[in-house]
């Protein structure tokens, strides 16, 4: 029995509840297991990649149930894969978090965020409709109180917004995964794609309205225009570890969208042929477009990393949205270099808002360090520009060879090409404000007090006082990941085009969960 | 040395002079000299075989999947223009240590440099050409920084910013460029495309990729009407503008249309984009320079015209004309550098670069006025310089071009260009070092100390001696190098000075004599120039920005003001639109379910529901009554549950609504009793029109499922039969819950939990601020009741709290067999509770509450995943359950399920979140003072001495 599978779930469920339990009072208790515990998830997400090399799929039978009437687990490539970037991103998120003190600045930070991380790596394993649903309520629910980590009128108005947004997300993720219960009368996603294609074609339409409402559930996680609106305020004003650890968020969306829509309605599925790419290709373009209007229109830089963070789920949608191993495979790699590019531009934003006091893009400020933490900016923009030599670009290069071939490519590529000299020149605006323009006191304004900013380090100096190390070793380290993906690109475009495949070898999937065997 | 050390070299290199500039300045300047040094020495060693003709090559794997690899290769182009950039890079390293002041950060400068001198090798070595739009934008953003290295001069910025915007521009064009060409030719690597010309000529996607390529070319080598970053980019340190945009960069896009010229050129659209292109910029860029006064400023334009007369040549796409262009090309590179160091220390010495301020250095600063007239004389073409053997050849080849069958207007033009050529660079000699001494210059006068002379000394030397030997000299350079351009089809290359009296000297000596003219008569030519109206590039592009990022701003901000009715509104119409476009999209059959006749119970009902619905809407701004009503419908929706034979769902309801109306109930408490009128007329039409369609919406969804039968059958069919069997329990409600999926319900609890822990952590949270004040001088709306802790109802809920309890414990054991289960449970224990806090007060209760419901919670979802990993121990998955039937005499047979253990985790993480729930919000309603002693308000024991003992009592 492998069980494996489960920890990555497990574990956090067992550790948040503890820190909850015995050391609620004790900081530093709770930063040693937090921190050990998810150094254990990038272990074990380590050990569970390596269990899909060799192209097996692993099912894990909760309840020892048998698909599909019980809850199954399913661990593939993809799987592994998201589980190991959570893992990794959310090891780089906390050392700042601690590092930087901002899990002092409230209540609750570190069971939240295990329990953060239990729900995302619960949605990227599970082999069941319903039980994405639950887990997906999961990281909403902790993301809701991550999000307002620290309080204060500004943080709790956008994460009302973002709450109610989200769960208009919920209620119709419950609209569809009902309406395709009443059709197929199985929730567990091997069956439904079996059922999906035997059904009838004279049957199709109560299947496509679930299928349509199903994918723009996910549309709203991944930030898809038009429901994107909930992300901005959402990630401006969230705590900058917390909107780090959530551009895994997005791609929570963009995974279910992967899965589900190669898995169940994939490109050759007749009952909803052409119903999915056909818009969901322009609306990742105009995704990307939207965002990076965003960049370069904003005098934030929270909304600049948000809008940032916006554009990147407009290009991986893209790549996604033409649904073809090739697709996503630039995909897969554009995804993780995103997700680490994302949570670096956040996290370096925040090294800048701590030392300024406000998060407003001019030279108002003196900035202490200003050297170092202008060359992590450098690099973030340039990733997040996907400009060389960081793999942004060689992702952009893959997601532009991908959609050669899609309709409208003209378009795509005018568009994607476009976008990044409306990004280099919003990324090299806010730098050239931020760096190097020489303070200027006229700019200073009397604030009111704002409830939003750190309690501690309000002024530059205090800040230089401190300055630890933590924060920068995170960032840095999340740095060399991009560096690391963009030396190894060779292989690690190896490893994404093995996972694409496996996608789209959808009867070895359905085999391995209603095949009966469960290792 | 190989290529791939040598092009990762200078990145590798970049390292050292940031680090050593604490050593000193020195140290600093010494490594990057010592990197470029040992890179030239490298890049040498290898050209001996490149002058023998071969090609040397390097490959390293890197990205095959898409067809980015590191290959490289040098060949005489490559080894010409890396020969120039390190070259030149080792002079302009010298020349920058003594240029910077100290109070320049150096270590950064040298850095930059050296990340751009890597990215331009990279150019020129690469076999690949993503490897070379890698490198390619490389150089984009490192001259980014070092122009805007001075990073407190606005212009410094923002010419940075509008050279890193144009040149990107045209970086991301190539890459569409790029991606097309490898498409067409089946490969990106040049030694497979270079063979594939009439593949790729042949191609409609031709026209596309030529036009994207030469985007990028044109703006990196600043051609109209792209050129004007670079004059706005003078704005860097004078060693940068030597180097970038004079020597190296710009000739980036010349080196890109060179590389390209084998497959690329010779078509009606190449010479008529390029050719064109080059004469306008030539021409253009000669006339503007002539009236420039920053010195700069004119070696920028200068500089300009020079490429386009490179491009130009290029555009021709005759092979003579590439031997030319070659030619003209490391010419420039000579003499312009020394222009520009000269024009350096002539900024660095006088303190100024403003020609109107200067004349007259001549005996002041000799050496410099000797360096400055040989080069400006090569620039304007003068024998016996070597400027002048590559204009008489690009003169030559006007001659022989037909421009739309008009055979003499290039040659015109050429001549025309010639003269503002020979004009500025008369003027350059004339205005700066000659004329009358001037009573005061700004800095004290003289020549420089040698770091600073040296550099310049020696290309203008290389001017000198190529002029008079360029057989010698470039001829072996040149040839290799025109043979890489032309795939061989130059043959062999022979330079002379002096090729007898023909029609090129005639425009030469025209040109010349016209210059003499325009500079004799500059003060009236400059006057019509100056009362001219003339478009200004950089209020354009300014502007152009402007509205962009003003349009951008207005879009972003209008969109996304924090307006959540609006992206509520958004969400509906755009789901619903797509709803119906996928059901109209697709067949389905009639509804096949035979309907029900209503009785008087349904009826009933429907009318409760549909009335108190219709109650809600109308009464929604007074809270109070809209609680109300909500309790009504959720009342008729556990009565509907009930009557379709789901009691336990009935059950759930029941408890849930109770629990969630007295929280509510709470939280009303701490707001305004009415909600504020949402706004009238059209606002109020839209918001109930959506409400109306986001309504049928779903309830046209509702009908078209409940009114057929499943198309599949259900797997529900498989949990009606094993339940009993394989789970051990009667009631498959249950069973689901905490074994079928029990997963699920794991993964709800700790929803729950969390949302627990959520409500308090935001409690604390506004507690914390400035609504504590708010909350403590807080008046009630109305009068309080006189009676806060009711007598009767103390006694009531003493009383009843056994009771319930006993309920919920019935209730659960019950659930595995008949309606009930932990979460029941758990919600009937937790109002039986709550009704102590309601009827004793909050810290009564809470003062005999033993355990904290932070641990409750955390016990409950501990003790469901450790129930889970039982199974781990008998080798079963997660959660898998057991059970098993016990007797104990005098008991009859009972049932023992490790699902009754998880399920009493459910039990505790609902009792411990109502809980938290409820002692979160009532933190709000604490006052100093509240804390009463006594159950009641009314003690009934109060006389009867220590109350102390009475409440042990209890």
């Amino acid at each position: 029995m492998n069980h494996w599978i489960i920890a990555p779930v497990v574990l956090p469920a067992l550790l948040a509840p503890f820190i909850l339990m015995v050391i609620r009072y004790h900081l530093d208790l709770q930063r040693i297991f937090s921190i050990a515990g998810t150094a254990a998830l990038v272990l074990i997400s380590l050990v569970l990649t390596g269990q899909t090399l060799g192209g097996d799929i692993h099912v894990y039978e909760l309840g020892d149930w048998p698909a599909p009437f019980g809850i199954v687990l399913v661990l593939d490539r993809l799987s592994a894969t998201m589980c190991l970037l959570t893992a990794v991103l959310a090891l780089a998120v906390l050392l700042y978090a601690v590092g930087s003190k901002w899990d002092e600045r409230g209540w609750h930070f570190h069971p939240l965020f295990q329990f953060q991380l239990m729900g995302v790596m619960g949605a990227f394993l599970t082999g069941d409709a319903f039980n994405l649903f639950v887990f997906f309520e999961v990281l909403l629910i902790a993301s809701y109180g991550l999000m307002i980590h620290a309080g204060g009128p500004v943080r709790l108005r956008a994460g009302l917004q973002y709450v109610i947004y989200n769960l208009l997300g919920s209620t119709l993720f419950l609209f569809a995964l009902g309406t395709l219960y009443a059709v197929t009368g199985t929730l567990n996603m091997a069956d439904l794609a079996v059922r999906v294609a035997e059904l009838p074609a004279d049957q199709s339409a109560l299947l496509r309205v679930g299928a349509v409402l199903l994918l723009l559930v996910f549309c709203i996680k991944a930030a898809v225009l038009p429901l994107h609106f909930w992300l901005p305020a959402a990630y401006s004003n969230a705590p900058a570890p917390v909107a780090a650890l959530f551009a895994i968020m997005t791609k929570v969306g963009a995974y279910s969208i992967l899965r589900m829509y190669t898995l169940v309605f994939g490109p050759e599925v007749g009952v909803t042929e052409g119903l999915i790419g056909t818009w969901l290709l322009p609306a990742a373009v105009l995704t990307l477009i939207i965002g990076c209007i965003g960049v370069l229109g904003t005098r934030k830089l929270g909304r600049l990393a948000a809008f940032g963070a916006i554009a990147s789920m407009g290009t991986l949608l893209i790549a996604i949205s033409v649904f073809t191993p090739a697709g996503t495979g630039a995909a897969m790699y554009y995804l993780v270099h995103s997700t680490l590019a994302t949570a670096m531009l956040f996290l370096v934003a925040d090294l800048v808002i701590e030392r300024r006091g406000n998060d407003r893009i001019a030279s108002d400020v003196k900035l202490p360090q200003n050297g170092l933490i202008a060359s992590l900016f450098f690099a973030a923009a340039i990733a997040m520009a996907g400009m060389p030599p960081l793999s942004g670009f060689l992702g952009k290069l893959l997601v532009l060879d991908a959609t050669r071939d899609a309709p409208g490519a003209a378009w795509i590529w005018a568009a994607i090409l476009i976008t990044s000299l409306i990004m280099i020149m919003g990324f090299a605006r806010a730098g050239s404000l931020l760096f190097w323009k020489p303070f200027d006191p006229s700019l200073v304004e009397d604030e009111p007090v704002d409830h939003q900013m750190p309690k501690t380090g309000k002024t530059a100096e205090v800040v230089t006082a401190r300055a630890p190390a933590l924060p920068f070793l995170a960032t840095g380290g999340l740095l060399v990941a991009l560096i690391a993906m963009t030396v190894l690109a060779g292989p690690a475009m190896n490893y994404a085009n093995a996972t694409a495949q496996q996608l789209y070898q959808q009867q070895d999937y359905i085999n391995a969960v209603l095949g009966g065997a469960s290792e | 040395m190989s290529l791939i050390l040598l092009a990762a070299l200078p990145f590798l290199g970049a390292v050292f002079p940031a680090l050593l500039i604490r050593a000193g300045r020195d140290a600093s300047s010494g490594a990057a000299g010592m990197v470029t040094l040992i890179a030239f020495v490298g890049l040498m060693t290898n050209a001996p075989a490149v002058m023998r003709g071969e090609v040397v090559t390097a490959q390293l794997s890197w990205l095959p999947s898409l067809g980015l690899n590191a290959h490289f290769f040098l060949d005489g182009l490559g080894l010409l223009f890396a020969g120039l950039i390190l070259g030149i890079g080792l002079l302009i390293i010298l020349y920058a240590r003594y240029y910077l002041s100290r109070e320049d950060p150096m270590g950064q400068f040298y850095t930059y440099l050296l990340l751009f001198q890597g990215a331009m090798v990279g150019i020129v070595l690469s076999d690949n050409i993503l490897l070379l739009l890698v490198f390619w934008e490389l150089t984009s953003l490192s001259s980014f920084l070092l122009i805007g290295y001075w990073r407190h001069l606005p212009e410094g910025r923002q010419g940075a910013r509008m050279a890193l915007t144009v040149t990107g521009a045209g970086g991301l064009a190539m890459i569409g460029g790029m991606l097309i060409l490898g498409n067409i030719a089946g490969s990106y690597d040049l030694s497979v495309i270079l063979t594939q010309k009439d593949a790729i000529q042949a191609s409609p996607m031709y026209i596309p990729a030529l036009i994207l390529i030469l985007l990028g070319a044109f703006t990196k080598s600043a051609q109209f009407p792209f050129h004007f970053w670079l004059p706005h980019a003078m704005a860097a340190p004078t060693p940068v503008s030597a180097y970038l945009h004079s020597a190296t960069m710009v000739k980036a896009g010349l080196f890109l249309m060179a590389r390209m010229w084998p497959v690329l050129a010779g078509t009606d659209a190449w010479f008529y984009i390029v050719a064109t292109t080059g004469l306008v910029t030539m021409v253009t860029a000669a006339v503007i320079a002539l009236f420039k006064d920053d010195l700069k400023a004119l070696l920028a334009f200068s500089t300009v015209s020079h490429l386009g007369l490179i491009t130009m040549l290029l555009g021709f796409g005759t092979p003579y004309a590439a031997v030319a262009a070659v030619f003209h090309i490391i010419n420039h590179a000579t003499f312009k550098a020394a222009l520009f160091m000269s024009a350096g220390i002539i900024d660095h010495e006088a303190g100024t670069r403003d020609i109107k301020q200067l004349g007259g250095l001549r005996t002041l600063m000799p050496l410099t006025f000797v360096m400055s007239t040989i080069a400006s004389l090569s620039m304007a073409g003068l024998p016996p310089f070597n400027g002048f053997i590559s204009k008489e050849m690009m003169l030559e080849q006007t001659l022989h071009t037909e421009w739309y069958s008009n055979p003499w207007i290039v040659a015109v033009l050429a001549t025309v260009g010639a003269m503002f050529s020979a004009a500025y660079s008369f003027r350059y000699i004339a205005h700066v070092f000659l004329g009358p001494k001037r009573e005061s210059y700004p800095h004290s006068l003289h020549d420089p100390v040698p770091g600073l002379w040296l550099s310049p000394a020696f290309l203008v030397t290389l001017v000198v001696v190529i002029g008079l030997f360029p057989a010698t000299l470039a001829e072996g350079i040149v040839d290799v190098a025109a043979g890489a351009v032309t795939g061989g089809a130059s043959g062999h290359v022979h330079l002379k000075l002096w090729h007898g009296i023909n029609a090129p000297l005639m425009m030469s000596i025209v040109a010349i004599l016209v210059g003499l003219l325009l500079i004799w008569t500059y003060a009236r030519i400059r006057g019509v120039w100056d009362a001219a109206r003339r478009p200004e590039a950089k209020t354009m592009f300014d502007a152009v920005v402007r509205a962009l990022t003003g349009l951008s701003r207005a879009v972003t901000d209008t969109l996304h003001d924090g307006t959540v009715t609006r992206y509520a509104a958004i969400f509906l119409l755009f789901t619903l639109g797509l709803g119906w476009l996928a059901w109209s999209g697709g067949a389905t059959a009639a509804p096949d379910r035979v309907l029900l006749m209503g009785n008087s119970l349904t009826i009933v009902g429907w009318f409760c529901l549909v009335g108190s619905t219709a109650c809600l809407v109308a009464f929604h701004r007074n809270r109070l009554m809209a609680l109300v009503i909500l309790g009504v419908v959720g009342l008729m929706i556990s009565m509907m549950f009930n009557y379709l034979s789901a009691p336990d769902l009935a059950l759930t309801q029941l408890s849930v609504e109770v629990v969630t109306i007295i929280l509510l109930l709470l939280a009303l408490n701490f707001m305004p009793r009415e909600t504020p009128a949402e706004g009238a007329g059209l606002r109020q039409v839209r918001n109930v029109g959506l409400a109306a369609v986001g309504g049928l919406g779903v309830g046209g969804l509702m009908y078209a499922i409940l009114s057929r039968n499943p198309v599949m059958e259900s797997i529900s069919q498989y949990h009606l039969d094993n339940s009993y069997s394989g789970g051990g329990g009667t009631n498959v409600v249950n069973v689901i819950l905490v074994d079928f999926r029990g997963y699920d319900t794991f993964g709800e609890i700790i929803v729950l939990g969390i949302a627990a822990i959520v409500i308090f952590a935001i409690t604390e949270a506004i507690l914390d601020g400035p609504v504590r004040a708010r909350l403590l001088n807080r008046k009630p709306p109305e009068p309080r009741a006189g009676d806060t802790h009711p007598l009767m109802m103390v006694v009531a809920t003493r009383v009843m709290m056994p009771i319930a309890l006993m309920v919920a414990a019935y209730i659960f054991f019950r659930g595995h067999n008949l309606p009930g289960g932990g979460f029941i449970a758990g919600l009937v224990a937790a109002i039986a509770v709550i009704m102590q806090y309601m009827a004793s007060g909050f810290s009564w209760a809470a003062a005999r509450q033993r355990f904290p419901y932070h641990g409750i919670i955390g016990s409950g979802v501990l003790i469901a995943a450790v129930t889970g990993l039982g199974a781990w121990f008998n080798d079963l998955p997660f959660l898998t359950s057991a059970f098993g039937y016990v007797t104990i005499p005098p008991l009859e047979k009972f049932e023992l399920a490790t699902a009754a253990l998880f399920d009493l985790g459910v039990f505790l993480a609902v009792v411990g979140a109502v809980m938290l729930a409820l002692e979160s919000l009532s933190r709000y309603a604490w006052q100093p003072g509240m804390v009463s002693e006594y159950p009641m308000d009314i003690n009934p024991v109060r006389d009867d001495g220590d109350a102390e003992e009475q409440e042990g009592a209890q």
